[in-house]
């Protein structure tokens, strides 16, 4: 699955959408504190997380994580969105919780 | 490469929305000289995890990333309280940061841990009241 089919799949809403659509979704990671997702952050994995901070995006990209998903109504604060932007992150966003957040996805993924 | 490569970064204090700048350049560069993914991760790891150190503890720095055909060697040396017993510093959960920075999801007392888990070789020179300089490698070969 790539970030563009989780995009089009139409239940999260787009925060930004990132440079790569084309980029592939293998796995999805859920952690909301930053020192425990940068030494276990999987790579090409779906991040979802509430944390919406810069922080969170240095640690998605330092990891290779494909894109974030802030789930439980959380968003990106206007210094990580100008981040977004700059990097071309692609970050989502849901009011739904966490675990079916991440539940849906990965069954989209087909795990 | 033959010559060894140079890259210099400072680092401030408390600046959280800064920290992260030195290692994604270190991971882009390292990138674009072929260095193999994993070995670029593992670095990149570290330094963010230094850098963020640095943010938190120290009242600024400077990281130094030294690349030859062998290794990649990082410095990081900070103007700071320096630590008291790094022992306790490096066992992970162990965190002295303060609740502003575990707001942010921070200061889960992983980051020198880390720093070790992701390299091959760390040291700690650290003075009260001076700073901390850590030393990091990573071999290449």
């Amino acid at each position: 699955m790539t970030v563009k089919d989780l995009q089009e799949a139409g239940f999260l809403e787009v925060v930004w959408e990132g440079e790569e659509p084309e980029r592939e979704i293998e796995d999805v990671f859920c952690c909301d504190l930053l020192s425990i997702a940068m030494s276990r952050g999987i790579e090409n994995a779906a991040w979802v997380t509430v944390m919406g901070n810069i922080n969170t995006l240095a640690v998605m990209s330092l990891t290779d994580m494909s894109c974030v998903v802030l789930a439980e109504g959380a968003n990106l604060d206007e210094t990580a969105l100008a981040k977004a932007k700059q990097e071309g992150f692609p970050v989502f966003r849901t009011e739904e919780a966490i675990f079916p957040t991440a539940k849906r996805i990965y069954e989209m993924i087909g795990k | 490469m033959t010559d060894s490569l140079e890259f210099k970064y400072e680092v401030q204090e408390g600046n959280f929305t800064r920290a992260g700048e030195a290692s994604q350049d270190v991971k882009r560069k390292l990138k674009r000289l072929g260095v193999s993914p994993d070995i670029v991760r593992r670095v990149a790891i570290a330094i963010y995890e230094g850098e963020i150190n640095m943010v938190i503890h120290a009242y600024g720095g400077e990281i130094t990333v030294t690349v030859n055909d062998s290794e990649i060697k990082m410095v990081l040396a900070d103007r700071g309280p320096g630590i008291p017993d790094v022992e306790k510093a490096m066992q992970a959960g162990y965190s002295t940061a303060p609740e502003n920075v575990r707001n942010l999801g921070f200061g889960a007392g992983m980051g020198l841990p880390n720093m070790k888990k992701y390299t091959d070789e760390l040291s700690i020179e650290t003075e009260i009241g001076v700073g901390t300089t850590v030393t990091m490698k990573v071999y290449l070969q």
